[in-house]
């Protein structure tokens, strides 16, 4: 608890010293990674595997064009964009109707059983559906790899808009009601525009554990529809790891989604404990 | 048309949910399940036909399994008591005002939502036993020179730690979320009668708080039981078998032995496991609510 203090009391303020050395500490380290990626990324091959490491270099841009050049990235970043989109899209198409819906009629079971896509291993919808889509010649497919997406975006979504749409009082349902409005007119032109930063911060985020996922993908997408964490995983698997382009290209999937994650960050703890509060 | 959507808008608005839930979460359920009691296996030639209970027999007589099952819980629980202990302290040394508080909790966030399998290639990166910065570091300190994830037996250490430097903020934020909304009252009263900064937080705040704590440490025993990104692109289960967790055995015996009927009895037997995970920390939870 700081009290207001009129005079500089020395040990207060050696304490206050102390307080943030520790500070800066704990923050470095949970930096450091991250700035060592970035600083390998626009390193030669040979400065990177250099000991101590220089901090001040010439940055080369070599390790980002080689990543387009030879890899086939601009094809996986589209790829990764379409199926996070796609799988967003999708989980707010169908998951913002149920969420309302158990929001305004306390369909508690339905929301349990949607929750328990969060405690499934993922692994486990992966084989039925590997085989299924095998037979159904979907595999490498963007519906097929948009559809098994949803199933991280739907829970997320329906678990982060029911508290939202809680809170929308009744009355301004019924009041919509009562002047003629049909419950989808209700619902698309009164709760919708006033959930929007639930709905902006859920799809957002969404979208980023979407981008984010590599079993799904790595099962799923063979080559087509390959997206950046499994292209990236690939980079290793030649016998000369490529450290500058891997961490190149580790620095192009990490960027977007650490801008995206500062935008809403003030809903992300919100967010991911969505559903264990209430189950 | 509307009169008919308004009068069963309670069963049509979750309906295409309910359909997706059914075609993709329940019925796989279902054919995992169904899975598990057949011997199918494609790289043996085996048709889908029903074995009954031999599957789970077999599977329990599995060293590799049970080597998994052992693995799972040492990973799990090591991960998760490491990231509760130092995310409630951090979380405790951060509840003050100081000016720039946000841009803390900001640069907390990165190392949870940045890409996992770019995580993992940084850390690969810095564990890389003779070009790494860490092993660097420590012969520079005086330190002996550690084999990382090469090694059999420090292998799930260190992907503990890159675990614990992941996901440890995520208690942080939300230990801190819960401390901001603790009553006032008890605080007050205790500074009135001349109680310690250690006394407040063992006797006032650490029970107070335990109710986050729980739910924060459920959904990290939920998740980390599942591990796999990070696992798979850094050691992927090696070396050997020495850092083989029950979902990466699982993906080895369906997509890479494609031994799809003996990974589904593997899966239901770990869906089980995380299952009784959750129930237990929930009821742990009603307990120390109560």
């Amino acid at each position: 608890m700081p009290t207001p203090r009129k005079r500089l009391d020395p040990i207060k303020v050696i304490l206050e010293m102390l307080y943030f050395a520790v500070l800066a500490v704990i923050l470095l380290a949970f930096l450091a990674p991250l700035l060592w990626m970035l600083l390998n990324a626009f390193k030669t091959p040979l400065q990177i595997i250099k000991l101590p490491p220089d901090l001040i270099f010439t940055p080369t841009l070599d390790n980002f064009i080689n990543v387009f050049r030879y890899q086939n990235f601009a094809q996986y970043i589209w790829n990764s964009v379409l199926i996070a989109a796609g799988s967003t899209g999708l989980g707010l198409l169908i998951g913002l109707p149920a969420a309302h819906s158990i929001a305004r009629y306390k369909q508690r079971l339905f929301g349990v059983i949607i929750l328990v896509a969060r405690i499934v291993p993922g692994i486990t919808f992966l084989i039925p559906l590997y085989i299924i889509y095998r037979q159904l010649g979907l595999i490498d497919t963007y519906l097929s790899l948009i559809l098994s997406h949803a199933l991280v975006t739907l829970p997320f979504i329906v678990w982060v808009m029911v508290p939202f749409f809680e809170a929308i009082p009744h009355e301004l349902e019924e009041a919509a009601r009562v002047d003629g409005a049909s419950i989808l007119q209700t619902f698309v032109q009164i709760v919708l525009p006033i959930s929007g930063p639930g709905i902006v911060t859920s799809s957002i985020l969404a979208f980023v554990f979407s981008w984010n996922n590599f079993m799904f993908s790595i099962v799923l997408a063979t080559n087509k529809t390959k997206t950046v964490p499994v292209a990236i995983y690939n980079f290793i698997s030649y016998a000369q790891i490529d450290w500058g382009g891997l961490m190149a290209a580790a620095v192009l999937i990490t960027l977007p989604v650490l801008i995206l994650a500062l935008i809403t960050q003030r809903y992300i703890v919100a967010g991911l404990t969505a559903g264990a509060v209430k189950g | 048309m509307h009169t008919f959507l308004d009068r069963y808008a309670r069963w049509i608005f979750p309906l295409p949910a309910l359909i997706f839930i059914v075609a993709m979460m329940i019925f796989p359920l279902g054919y995992t399940l169904w899975n598990s009691l057949t011997g199918w296996s494609l790289s043996a030639g085996r048709p889908p036909t029903f074995i009954g209970l031999d599957n789970y027999v077999r599977l329990f007589q599995d060293e590799r399994f049970q080597g998994a099952v052992v693995r799972t819980f040492y990973f799990t629980a090591l991960a998760v008591f490491v990231e509760m202990v130092l995310g409630v302290a951090i979380a405790l040394f951060l509840h003050r005002d100081f000016r720039g508080k946000r841009v803390i909790t900001s640069i907390l966030l990165l190392p949870m939502m940045a890409t996992p399998v770019a995580i993992a290639m940084v850390w690969l990166l810095m564990y890389e036993p003779t070009a790494g910065i860490i092993n660097f570091v420590l012969k520079q300190v005086g330190l002996p020179r550690g084999m990382w994830i090469g090694a059999n037996d420090t292998v799930i250490p260190s992907l503990v730690l890159v675990d614990v430097w992941q996901w440890t903020p995520m208690i942080v934020l939300i230990c801190l979320a819960g401390l901001t909304a603790l009553p006032r009252d008890p605080f007050e009263s205790a500074i009135v009668d001349g109680a310690s900064y250690w006394q407040i937080t063992r006797h006032i705040t650490l029970p107070l708080l335990m109710p986050t704590i729980t739910v924060a440490m459920l959904l990290r025993s939920i998740d980390a039981l599942k591990t796999f990104d990070i696992i798979y692109t850094m050691t992927l289960g090696g070396p050997g078998f020495s850092s083989e967790t029950l979902n990466i055995l699982t993906y080895q015996y369906a997509f890479y032995y494609l031994h799809f009927g003996y990974a589904s009895s593997l899966l239901v037997v770990f869906f089980a496991l995380v299952l009784g995970v959750s129930l237990l920390t929930t009821y742990l939870r009603r307990t120390v609510e109560v």
